[in-house]
């Protein structure tokens, strides 16, 4: 059975139709030249290490990669920088620790970070029957494209209909089997990437999306011009606290988030202020939860996670 | 590398491939007797079109950074006025994050608006030797989402350099959106007659930036962009209270020291975190005339002239950056 499933599952079913003969090669489109020259690397060498229960688990999943995943939601920001993949990898492990099943998928191809913020950098995506396998942190799935780069420095530099091609591969090829929650983690913009997601997830549905402040109003306008739901606004960085004299100076702006959400009709979830802790367990790829239950962080990042969870099941 | 189309059929072998229109794929395609003649490989003619209009620009100088929100906007803005603040030099920066343009704002020109004249796009003046152009002039609103994917942000960005009216300059400063994409790629195509004389790259001291920052100095590598240097933004905290220094964001791994050791690139300068950069940017104002006693404004002075020197050193046409810029 392992076998079977091995040699069927070598490729995504998308590219078992790629001609590879020699006098075909031409026929191959660079990004999918891409995967088989680092996919077929990358498989060869894990086809003995594919682990029997997790190829059988598979096997049972369902085609329909998204149907088992409840809720799916899109974190963005216009502006970088404003703590997308923090928020996202923190609401991940709050959900986690609500005993949600939890997925994250991470779209920004070109400067991926939530598999070093969750500790998991070297690891690699199995292949089996369904498609790719997650990366599983304790209960949580992660896919991003740095499971799939041979040097962590390797610079992706594609342009758009490339990187569209394959967040549909992310979306359409990726076992997630069963999940509550699915978290998307973009890149910052308006772009081809959060198209093609929103595109690719269509066929299901998006439950809405959690937009962390910045540059969010162009984000907003995203969202109405393309018809997702928003489910709230995070607003990080709000204030740091200085460990030396207990001064809270906002760095940047304060308070626009809330105001910014009364303006445009949409939920407030919470804020997370500016916490050396968390940017030092996220760097370190630990579970800031687990860590610091006692700070002021821990506790609002649980309330925003709380918050999404009612608004998800209503 | 293959350039496919978005709506190309399956397995099109991309239209700059040897085999473009002559591949299995393309029988049927709408556009094979333009690919099988050849026309779509030779070089764009806007190249040669940017190195002319470039022609009366000096020197170019590109901001990237992998990462977002590491204060490329503001670099650029600040070396913008830096330079310009000799009346003698005439400076333009040119905004081509087509989905998050904050130029505007940081400059003080939300609201304006682009004219059209005879020689092409007027850029809006700051001041009588600062001139800027961002998409943002374009928008009817500053809450204008630009949904666009990449060709048409090509297209922009190839009219930002051929169309506007830049005149005579001695420095073109590219601000660009984070990441190794669509616009990054299209600068540095569609200079690469004019030439660039190099990138400033701009990070903050966590690992979680540098990472994303050594795909951008690996991306510079392959499209053979020479590296003026690097510059670590936010690097400390000095609280107003107390003026104790404090690592918001710590260097785990060394910051940008330690890279900038290990893949021989110069340090530029390290800018510490100061609540009044961010005040100024939002006001629209610079910093380095509202508070130019300030140990922030002293880096950044010092970065400028270091990248003065750069440029005015000659950098040689075979993309090596000198290694006098410390």
């Amino acid at each position: 059975m392992l076998g079977r499933s091995v040699g069927a599952g070598l490729f995504p079913t998308r590219m078992l139709e790629v001609p590879v003969q020699a006098a075909h090669r031409e026929v191959i489109t660079a990004d999918l030249q891409w995967w088989i020259v680092h996919g077929a690397v990358a498989t060869n060498r894990h086809v003995a290490h594919i682990d029997p229960t997790r190829a059988r688990e598979c096997l049972f999943c369902d085609r329909g990669n998204l149907e088992k995943v409840g809720h799916v939601v899109l974190v963005l920001s216009g502006k970088g920088g404003v703590g997308k993949s923090t928020i996202t990898t923190e609401l991940a492990l709050a959900l986690l620790h609500a005993g949600k099943k939890v997925g994250v998928l991470d779209v920004d191809l070109c400067g991926p970070s939530i598999p070093r913020m969750l500790g998991v950098s070297n690891r690699e995506v199995h292949q089996c029957d369904a498609g790719w396998v997650p990366v599983c942190v304790g209960r949580l799935s992660l896919m991003s494209i740095a499971f799939l780069l041979d040097d962590p420095d390797d610079a992706i530099v594609w342009r758009g209909p490339k990187k569209t091609a394959l967040i549909g591969q992310f979306v359409s090829d990726v076992a997630w089997g069963e999940l509550d929650v699915l978290l998307v983690d973009t890149p910052p913009g308006t772009s081809d990437e959060h198209l093609a997601v929103l595109e690719n997830l269509k066929k299901h549905r998006v439950d809405g999306a959690a937009v962390s402040t910045g540059d969010v109003r162009r984000e907003i306008t995203f969202c109405k011009k393309t018809g997702v739901k928003i489910l709230g606004i995070v607003e990080n960085m709000s204030g740091f606290v200085c460990p030396h004299c207990t001064e809270c100076t906002s760095i940047f702006s304060k308070g626009g988030g809330e105001e910014l959400a009364k303006l445009t009709g949409s939920k407030f979830l919470g804020s997370v202020p500016l916490d050396p802790l968390l940017s030092a367990s996220v760097e370190e790829g630990r579970d800031f939860l687990q860590a610091f239950p006692e700070s002021a962080t821990y506790s609002s990042i649980r309330d925003i996670a709380d918050t999404l969870l009612t608004s998800l099941e209503h | 590398m293959a350039d496919i189309p978005n709506d190309a059929p399956q397995h099109c072998p991309g239209t700059s491939s040897e085999q473009a229109g002559k591949a299995s794929a393309c029988q049927g395609c709408p556009n094979q007797a333009i690919c099988s003649s050849g026309a779509p490989k030779a070089p764009d003619p806007a190249v040669e079109e940017i190195k002319l209009k470039m022609s009366t620009v000096k020197h170019k100088i590109v901001v990237l950074s992998g990462k977002g929100g590491v204060g490329k906007s503001t670099f650029s803005a600040h070396l913008a006025h830096a330079l310009a603040a000799d009346e003698s030099t005439e400076v333009a920066l040119l905004d081509v994050d087509i989905c998050g343009p904050s130029i505007p704002r940081i400059m003080g020109l939300e609201g304006e608006q682009v004219h059209q004249s005879g020689s092409g796009w007027s850029p809006v003046y700051v001041e009588d030797n600062l001139a800027v152009m961002s998409i943002g002039f374009l928008l009817s609103s500053p809450d204008d989402a630009v949904i666009w994917r990449g060709p048409k942000k090509n297209g922009m960005i190839k009219q930002f350099l051929r169309d506007v009216d830049w005149g005579e300059l001695d420095y073109l400063i590219v601000d660009t959106p984070p990441g190794t994409s669509d616009e990054h790629l299209s600068v540095v195509q569609y200079l690469s007659g004019a030439g660039i004389d190099g990138a400033v790259i701009i990070t903050t001291p966590q690992e979680v930036s540098l990472q994303d920052v050594r795909k951008e100095i690996r991306f510079c590598q392959k499209v053979k962009l020479p590296i003026i240097g690097v510059v670590e933004n936010m690097s400390s905290f000095v609280c107003p209270k107390c003026k104790n220094t404090s690592q918001i964001f710590p260097p785990t791994t060394g910051g940008a020291q330690r890279m900038c050791e290990e893949l021989s690139l110069p340090l530029l300068g390290r800018v510490p975190l100061d609540p009044r950069i961010g005040r100024s940017c939002d006001e629209g104002k610079s910093f380095l005339n509202e508070v130019p006693d300030s140990p922030a404004a002293a880096v950044y002075q010092a970065i400028v002239q270091s990248i003065k020197d750069y440029c005015a050193s000659g950098f040689s046409s075979d993309g090596n950056p000198n290694a006098d810029n410390e």
